[in-house]
């Protein structure tokens, strides 16, 4: 075939999809195509699992027929065993895309005299191959082989024409091996398979037991070097590479209202950015679902899907809690606006719950996750893997830009500081806290942090009402905010205050009005007294002048009398 | 490669009914052959009948006798069915694997 040859050449190295949910990831495209991979792993750690999902998936979703040759487990043993998870062997095999072929090898009935090949071995996995078209070829578990056979140096050689073989009939194959002490197989099967290695790996925690994947080696690839836990469930084999997504997702722009007028104000009068993540710490009865409810009950209310996952509720019962602080969540749940998801966290590993959870959401599609509360995860893992799960589960919120919200129970001692360690990982952070004096306890909510958003400092009393979390107005005393009873004297004495000096205003205004009155009422005593003076004197002026004519009336009388001269006037 | 050795049996349960599974004329196949005949001819003059299976020609065949190796002699009569992988070079080896003799006889026959 020398156009392959030429496609491969521009390509060094070609790659084939295994349609394993997630492998395909971590290796950049799948295993190398035309070449044997080694997945190698102790016993139960699912080896069979991923060579056979492998040939299943080739064969549903990439038209590539396979070949399974099974040392260890009989076709029809094989074919009950996966069709729990949905994999059916049987039918596909009636389509001629799957060939299964059970090599049976008992030490017992076998006596070895001279010189032999597997050739036997070749012929089988020919006519396997050439009866179906395959492409893809799984060697399940060949180390049955080094058990069975007492000549190691014959197996040996016979090995590595096997892989040489299966190489030049341009198969992809996957290869199984026991994983050994300190060695990656207990025979070194890697030595023949040097293209491509993974590691499976079965490993117990706090009883709790969790599956991890390695790719070992990867010959003229890149790809992704961490341990990814991974998962079996009734749809096969899922890894959870969500740590390969990096931080590339996108920031989209837009507010998701809190569910609280009053907390909304706090930023901005908007909410959360949307595609964030909220973490609202607290301790216990602080009222962190009351928050969680109020924000999905507010999301629904809109006509978009919120998920909320509860870890000490079950669904009814955060129904009937929420039903008191006026929070009806019932309808939400019937109109499948809502789904609520309740599990006790030991129920399973941290992966099987980051599996579960991301796969509810690819179901659901909702707008907003809530959690409540992450804490109750660190009963199930170590604090580290708890909060990688949390990232992985974060991350893969924020590329699906759907807002999330976690509630996490924070020990009273040391309020601001998450118990799981996540803050770092969330955008917004609110507190809530108990305040303890004068006999009660009264509630507060803070904003800690809020990334890319303009947020209220202030530190805020808030009650649980009938109709849900309500933020008080802020009272601030001498020694900071002041909440409940304390809070109500302030109040009281600050309207006394106010109303005493609403009080002496008006007196002095009335002070003033007095005087005023006063002195006008002086005025008009003042001013008829001096119009009587004035009177008078106008009395005597006319009287004076009246007198001053009559002399001169008889002064002149006198002078006609005389006759005096007239030049002398006199 | 095709001649078997057909014999009526004089008895059903010392009746050797044997398989010989080759792929192609290999060294290792023809020397399996011969080695077999001389030890029939030995061991077993007239109770048994060979059968070689060709696996290039028959490539189907294998599944059914579980053959992985080549040359494989397989012993199907009598019950239980015995399988001898290898050129059937170790004469006293053959003998064991037929349940022809133990490995005692077999040793101290040689000795």
């Amino acid at each position: 075939m020398p156009s392959k040859k030429t496609a491969a050449d521009s390509f060094p190295l070609q790659k084939c999809p295994t349609g394993i949910q997630g492998l395909d990831e971590i290796t950049m495209g799948g295993i190398p195509r035309g070449r044997p991979t080694l997945v190698t792993g102790a016993a139960g750690s699912g080896k069979t699992l991923i060579a056979l999902e492998f040939l299943v998936k080739g064969a549903t979703l990439y038209n590539e027929p396979g070949v399974f040759m099974a040392f260890e487990e009989t076709s029809e043993e094989l074919t009950t065993n996966v069709s729990s998870l949905g994999f059916d062997l049987d039918g596909l095999a009636k389509q001629k895309k799957l060939a299964i072929d059970y090599v049976y090898i008992e030490r017992s009935e076998i006596e070895e005299t001279g010189e032999y090949d597997l050739e036997g071995l070749f012929v089988r996995l020919g006519h396997a191959i050439d009866s179906v078209k395959a492409k893809r070829v799984v060697l399940d578990t060949l180390e049955v082989l080094f058990s069975c056979l007492p000549s190691e140096g014959i197996l040996r050689a016979e090995l590595r024409r096997l892989f040489r073989w299966l190489k030049k009939k341009g198969v992809t194959a996957i290869v199984t091996g026991e994983r050994g002490v300190n060695t990656i197989t207990r025979y070194g099967l890697e030595e023949y398979v040097a293209d491509c290695v993974i590691l499976l790996d079965h490993r117990v925690n706090e009883q709790v037991s969790t599956r991890r994947l390695r790719v070992v080696k990867y010959r003229g690839s890149y790809h992704g070097t961490n341990e990814y836990p991974f998962l079996i469930d009734k749809d096969g084999i899922s890894i959870l590479p969500i740590t390969s997504f990096g931080l590339t997702s996108d920031a989209p722009s837009g507010r998701v209202s809190t569910g609280i007028p009053s907390l909304d104000a706090m930023f901005e009068g908007k909410g959360y950015n949307k595609g964030s993540s909220v973490l609202v710490s607290g301790t216990a009865g602080t009222g962190k679902s009351t928050m969680a409810a109020q924000f999905a009950e507010s999301v629904c209310k809109r006509g978009k899907r919120a998920l909320y996952f509860a870890f000490e509720e079950s669904p009814k019962q955060i129904i009937r809690n929420m039903g008191y602080a006026g929070i009806d969540l019932k309808p939400y749940l019937d109109s499948k606006h809502l789904v609520i998801r309740s599990e006790r966290p030991t129920l399973f590993g941290l992966e099987m719950h980051l599996l579960q959870m991301t796969k509810l959401v690819d179901q659901f599609k909702p707008h907003i996750v809530v959690m409540d509360p992450i804490t109750n995860l660190i009963s199930v893992g170590f604090q580290t893997d708890v909060k990688s799960m949390l990232m992985r589960f974060v991350d893969f919120l924020k590329a699906k830009q759907i807002t999330s919200l976690f509630t996490s129970l924070a020990s009273p001692g040391n309020l601001e500081q998450t118990d799981v360690g996540v803050s770092s990982l969330m955008d917004t952070w609110i507190v809530l806290k108990d305040i303890e004096g004068q006999g009660e306890r009264n509630r507060g909510l803070s904003i800690v942090k809020s990334r890319g958003m303009a947020h209220s400092n202030q530190f805020r009393e808030f009650k649980l009402t009938a109709n849900g979390l309500m933020l008080e107005d802020v009272y601030l005393g001498v020694s900071g905010a002041l909440t409940g009873a304390a809070k109500a004297a302030q109040i009281a004495e600050e309207e006394a205050a106010a109303r005493a000096r609403t009080e002496e205003i008006e007196r002095l205004g009335r002070h003033i009005e007095r005087k005023r009155q006063v002195l006008e009422s002086q005025m008009i005593v003042l001013r008829s007294e001096f119009e009587v003076e004035e009177e008078e004197i106008r009395k005597r002026m006319a009287d004076l002048e009246a007198r001053e004519q009559a002399a001169a009336e008889q002064e002149n009388r006198m002078a006609q009398a005389r006759k005096v001269d007239e030049e002398t006037g006199r | 490669m095709k001649n078997s050795k057909p014999k009526e049996p004089e008895d059903a349960v010392d009746f050797y009914e044997l398989r010989l599974y080759v792929a192609g004329q290999t060294p290792k196949s023809l020397a399996a052959f011969a080695n077999l005949k001389k030890i029939c001819e030995e061991h077993l003059k007239g109770r048994y009948r060979i059968e070689v299976i060709d696996l290039l020609e028959n490539p189907t065949l294998a599944k059914g006798d579980q053959i992985f190796a080549i040359p494989t002699l397989v012993r199907k009569l009598p019950e239980p069915v015995r399988k001898i992988i290898g050129d059937l070079s170790n004469t006293e080896r053959v003998l064991v694997g037929l349940d022809l003799c133990t490995i005692s006889q077999a040793e101290g026959g040689k000795a």
